[in-house]
């Protein structure tokens, strides 16, 4: 059956989605989109260093995610952060790895599939790869949900009931880093950030709790996953920009709901 | 009995730069002391350093063992985006049965509010709502930081009974920090007036009678109506040796209230 690569795709798109939604859901509750692409612009950075050292891919991706991420965290941690500031890097780490990957001598790289993603090229050992990472976002969010929520309400009020803030979101920010890492595959950098967003902000106008709405967004992010592919399969169009695409449609169909109720 | 908070020489800084200083404080077993003070004196930062969510730049803050602090912020900011609960909000970061949900609420004097979502809520049935959160692991400290912003008189003194009925009803200290100063007057035990250190302390009459709290508060009226007039310099009697080099170092120029 994972001879088919309509049917690895169909997998690797399902593990990310699933992967996806509930870490979106707090990217979404935090205000962290941009954050979020700053991180998943940095794995190009990550693409270029990897082959430049002839390392795995993914392993250069995740460093420098998670490199980003921890030094996103210290800026935003001391209040320096602004919305430009975080414009700035997101935008800087894009160039910097785009002429980073052309400096890299004798190499002839598929630039728009770390770009935009190659989902119909996945291997069965990306597929490993993604649904092992995929396993330990979601375990992660599981295991911290309840403190995570308290402390993305409040900081002081999680603080008061034995939560530790900084804590929390040092696992938030190694979850966004793996996430990126197996995503890239799947979505590439442009677009990661879009599927950690979408699903959850097309969930919220459907549901009255926190545990609800990740659920939902869970649903409308493999529903886009497994409808993009067939779409991007008839209408031969690149395969995550049609995802994406169609998580924005089912976006704009709940926000029209609620504005209707 | 031992205290449940006690700090020594606490000093506090954001940025390099001092926010309180010498703060020697301590909260016996169901007293209820409040924090006065004009804006920007450092009367939240105080508040918070006891939670732990600030660290002190010197000084020290000592808990006794597994105190139970429940905690009433300011304010609470819910994003639109966040779908919220009555129930699910209280059950952070601890789930709790639907039943004793309902049960706490009713202490909180807003029984039938646990489905609706937090962000429909008035203002003063979210602080309610915040007490009731603070009341759940049975504290025995309760915080509060200016628990009563945005509600108007009426409902800002009905807010200050309900935490005088739990505080009888389950004998927690109290430790909140206050722009009402009549209501301070009247509940509480003890009286700190703090801007940039504590300028005096002690039961609501000696520090209404204190001249470093006239200064303040000027002196009609029990302080209430001082509270819209009073300016954020002071003058200190002739016992006291520190001067003002932090910021608010103004000739003391004051009108009392009448």
């Amino acid at each position: 059956m994972l001879d088919d690569f309509m049917v690895r795709a169909a997998l690797a798109g399902l593990g990310v989605a699933l992967a996806a939604a509930p870490l979106g859901c707090f990217v979404v509750w935090r205000r962290m989109a941009y954050f979020g692409d700053a991180t998943s612009h940095a794995a190009i950075l990550g693409v270029a260093l990897a082959l430049a050292l002839e390392l795995p891919v993914t392993g250069g991706v995740l460093a420098v995610a998670l490199a980003m991420a921890l030094a996103l965290t210290a800026l935003t941690g001391r209040g320096v952060s602004s919305d430009a500031l975080l414009g700035v890097f997101a935008h800087a780490a894009l160039a910097l790895g785009l002429v980073a990957v052309s400096l890299v001598p004798g190499l002839r790289v598929d630039l728009m599939g770390y770009l935009v993603g190659d989902i119909l090229a996945v291997s069965r050992g990306d597929l490993g790869l993604i649904w092992a990472g995929a396993a330990i976002v979601t375990a992660l969010m599981a295991w911290r949900w309840s403190p995570l929520l308290s402390a993305t309400l409040s900081p002081d009020l999680a603080q008061a009931a034995g939560v530790n803030p900084r804590r929390e979101q040092l696992v938030l920010t190694l979850a966004l880093a793996v996430t990126v890492a197996v995503a890239i595959k799947v979505v590439g950098a442009l677009l990661i950030a879009a599927l950690l967003i979408i699903p959850a902000a097309a969930a919220r106008p459907l549901t009255r709790t926190p545990e609800a709405m990740a659920c939902v967004a869970m649903l409308i992010g493999a529903g886009a996953a497994l409808g993009g592919l067939l779409v991007s399969f008839a209408l031969d169009t690149p395969t995550g920009p049609t995802i994406v695409s169609l998580a924005a449609a089912v976006f704009c169909i709940t926000q029209s709901l609620r504005a209707r109720a | 009995m031992n205290a449940l908070i006690e700090t020594t020489g606490l000093c506090l800084a954001y940025g390099g730069q001092t926010v309180l200083r010498d703060v020697n404080l301590s909260i016996a077993p169901g007293e209820i002391v409040t924090i006065v003070g004009p804006n920007g004196s450092g009367k939240s930062s105080l508040i918070r350093a006891c939670i732990g969510a600030v660290q002190p730049a010197s000084g020290r803050v000592i808990r006794s063992g597994r105190l139970k602090i429940g905690y009433v912020p300011q304010s609470l900011a819910i994003d639109a985006t966040l779908p919220l609960t009555v129930t699910r909000f209280l059950g952070l970061p601890r789930r709790i049965p639907a039943d004793r949900a309902a049960r706490v609420l009713e202490e909180a004097g807003v029984p039938d509010l646990g489905a609706r979502q937090m962000r429909d809520l008035s203002g003063g049935q979210f602080q309610r709502v915040l007490l009731a959160r603070a009341l759940l692991d049975a504290p025995e400290l309760l915080v509060l930081d200016e628990p009563t912003q945005g509600l108007d008189q009426p409902g800002a003194a009905a807010f200050y009974q309900q935490i005088e009925a739990v505080r009888q009803q389950t004998g927690c200290a109290v430790l909140m920090v206050s722009h009402d100063l009549h209501v301070v007057m009247a509940a509480s035990d003890r009286v700190l007036c703090v801007n940039g250190h504590i300028c005096c302390e002690g039961t609501p009459e000696i520090v209404a009678s204190a001249p470093e709290y006239r200064a303040l508060f000027g002196t009609g009226t029990q302080g209430a109506l001082a509270l819209y007039r009073h300016e954020h310099s002071h003058s200190h009697g002739p016992d006291c040796d520190h001067d003002h080099d932090d910021g608010h170092a103004h000739p003391a120029r004051h009108e009392a209230a009448e």
